[in-house]
């Protein structure tokens, strides 16, 4: 039996909330419900599932690959065409840590930023069920539940005092 | 204390929106008042690279001037924006919200024009990229790493990078409400650019680590990018730029005028894109009591500068100091440049009277703008006045007519780029308003009903 969604829409976000407990205490598992808002509400306002993380690695990575590709820059270049100059070494280490260093922060940012989009799972290319009213101050209730259980959960979204509920293709 | 006014969604949306969905007359005008000037200074530009740099007051000795007193200027502004924004989102400051993304925004575009005017500056722009970059492989010629000339590109495209990022991460949300709120092309390009948000906890959780995590990794840049510009010259030997406290003094100097054009744009804002229930006078006021620490700040760097000078007692350094206190033109500029930057903003911001009036902010703003423009020119010029080995001419350094036009040019630009993103996208963030206004709520103390705020660690 394939799943079915639906979307719950609720102008008060205490509503949402109730929506949420209800359907859990309905049998639907916390994983299969999602919230969508305009805003952001402090964490665990909706009690919704929250997938932990791993986005503390990016910028780690982004900086080690930064880093090298500074030394590889710096020394490679200077390496390869050994040019001794006013009789210093050929490899100059303190200007070359600067531009190491510039390198190892712009790596960090740039994987923070990919590690943002990756752990956000964006991009999306199909926004799927959604509704325009979620960014004028609505909520949305997202229920992803087998074919058979897509009238109790309409009914829990409703009887919790969703104005309108939406049904994936329809 | 901040009694912030109570909004809904939806009339954030529409009055932070406004200038997206429609068109004010004002803003063609200006839109095309910049526009024009951009196109002199474009077509001063093309006349310089056809006659060379002869039709500029640039001759030996003195072959830095306005383009690149221009240059660190705007390195100079593009420092508060990012420095506002991240600290204030580090430190999860409540009054950061309407000025973080316009701050960044200028960062980006300052930037943009900061690094045009070593372009401009090398007479023939398409050359610099064999300095810059380590693109010539087929000769194996490198840039060479031990200059500080090829450092200060590689930062200054760090933070521009950064900055982008930074900007356009926060602007996600903001994009998908655009997208919600539009038909046809619109739609399709609003959604393409917010890459199919639909604001679930995940993404906001994200969102809000990105706030923090991308702020603590640009506050080392942004000080490591006016270091470097300092040691364009403090690494070279020229009497008066070779000296140890550069570094501090530009990166604080830099936030002095930054944060002071940050003053000037949300007022500017808060006029033109009516703002009034966002921009209030106690946003102005915590940004002038942070200038008078920054002024002050920066006023002891630039005395520790005068200080080293007159203790090292070494001949071209004193005369360097002789040049910019008491010979003219030079000591008329030093004027300015002090009473502008300090002696008469500072004095009058200890007046909460004064830090609350936005055309007394605005005015003085403007002042400080004027007199760190000075501070740069007078850095940079008079150290180069000296006698040397090829040196013909003695004289000092007039800025010409081309050179006039495109400093103009430059601030002409950097307006008009900030319309332009205005017209495309909300100059406050949207879910940084809406979110403030959750974590509001009104308490009662004794006989008082008092602002409290919840806040999440």
């Amino acid at each position: 039996m394939p799943n079915k969604k639906l979307l719950g829409l609720f102008p008060e976000p205490e509503q949402a909330a109730g929506a949420m407990n209800q359907l859990k205490e309905g049998g639907f598992p916390a994983e299969d419900l999602d919230v969508y808002s305009g805003s952001p509400f402090p964490e665990g306002s909706f009690g919704e599932h929250e997938p932990e993380t791993r986005l503390y690695m990016f910028p780690l990575v982004g900086a080690f690959v930064g880093f090298a590709l500074g030394l590889l820059w710096t020394a490679g270049t200077q390496i390869s065409y050994p040019l001794i100059t006013g009789g210093k070494p050929i490899l100059s280490i303190p200007p070359m840590t600067i531009i190491m260093y510039e390198n190892t922060m712009l790596g960090a940012i740039i994987f923070t930023v990919l590690g943002v989009l990756f752990e956000s799972r964006l991009p999306r290319r199909d926004l799927g069920l959604y509704d325009a009213r979620i960014t004028e101050g609505y909520v949305g209730v997202i229920v992803d539940c087998p074919e058979e259980q897509a009238d109790k959960a309409e009914s829990l979204l409703v009887s919790a005092g969703a104005e309108e509920v939406k049904k994936e293709g329809e | 204390m901040y009694y912030r006014r109570t909004l809904t969604d939806a009339q954030i949306n529409r009055e932070l929106l406004d200038v997206v969905f429609r068109t004010p007359l004002w803003w063609i005008a200006l839109v095309s008042i910049t526009g024009l000037l951009v196109a002199i200074a474009a077509g001063a530009f093309g006349f310089m690279m056809n006659r060379g740099l002869g039709v500029t007051g640039l001759q030996q000795p003195i072959f830095w001037g306005f383009f690149i007193t221009n240059f660190v200027f705007w390195v100079g502004i593009s420092h508060a924006g990012v420095m506002i924004s991240a600290i204030l989102r580090l430190s999860q400051a409540e009054w950061r919200r309407p000025m973080v993304r316009a701050a960044e925004t200028m960062t980006v575009f300052a930037l943009m024009t900061s690094l045009l005017q070593p372009l401009i500056h090398a007479g023939r722009p398409w050359r610099i990229f064999y300095w810059v970059l380590p693109y010539d492989w087929a000769r194996g010629i490198w840039p060479d790493v031990r200059s500080p000339l090829v450092w200060d590109p590689i930062a200054i495209s760090t933070y521009l990078t950064s900055s982008i990022l930074f900007v356009y991460t926060a602007l996600i949300p903001d994009l998908a409400v655009i997208r919600d709120r539009s038909t046809g092309w619109r739609r399709t390009v609003y959604g393409i650019l917010c890459l199919g948000w639909h604001g679930n906890p995940r993404q906001w959780k994200l969102q809000g680590i990105a706030g923090i995590l991308l702020s603590a990794l640009i506050l080392p840049v942004f000080v490591s990018v006016h270091s470097i510009v300092s040691w364009d010259f403090g690494i070279s030997l020229v009497p008066s730029w070779h000296v140890t406290v550069f570094a501090p003094y530009f990166v604080i100097g830099a936030v002095h005028s930054g944060v002071s054009a940050v003053v000037t744009l949300m007022i500017i804002m808060r006029k033109l894109y009516k703002l009034e229930n966002y921009i209030w006078e106690e946003h102005i006021d915590a940004l002038a009591r942070l200038l008078i620490v920054v002024a002050t700040g920066w006023l002891f760097f630039f005395w520790l500068d005068f200080v080293f000078a007159l203790w090292l007692r070494e001949e071209q350094e004193l005369t360097v100091w002789q040049l910019r206190l008491f010979e003219p033109p030079w000591s008329w500029l030093f004027l300015l440049f002090i009473t502008t930057s300090y002696v008469i903003p500072v004095p009058l911001w200890l007046f909460r009277k004064v830090r609350r009036s936005f055309t007394w902010m605005f005015w003085t703003s403007i002042l400080v703008n004027i007199g760190m423009f000075t501070e740069r020119l007078i850095i940079i010029v008079p150290g180069l006045m000296r006698k040397g080995p090829w040196s013909f001419t003695y004289e000092t350094y007039r800025p010409s007519a081309v050179e006039l036009t495109l400093v103009v040019g430059s601030v002409a630009l950097v307006a008009f780029l900030l319309l332009m993103f205005s017209k495309f996208f909300p100059l406050i963030p949207l879910w940084e308003e809406k979110e403030g206004q959750k974590l509001i709520d009104e308490i009662q103390v004794g006989d008082r009903t008092m602002p409290a705020l919840v806040k999440e660690h």
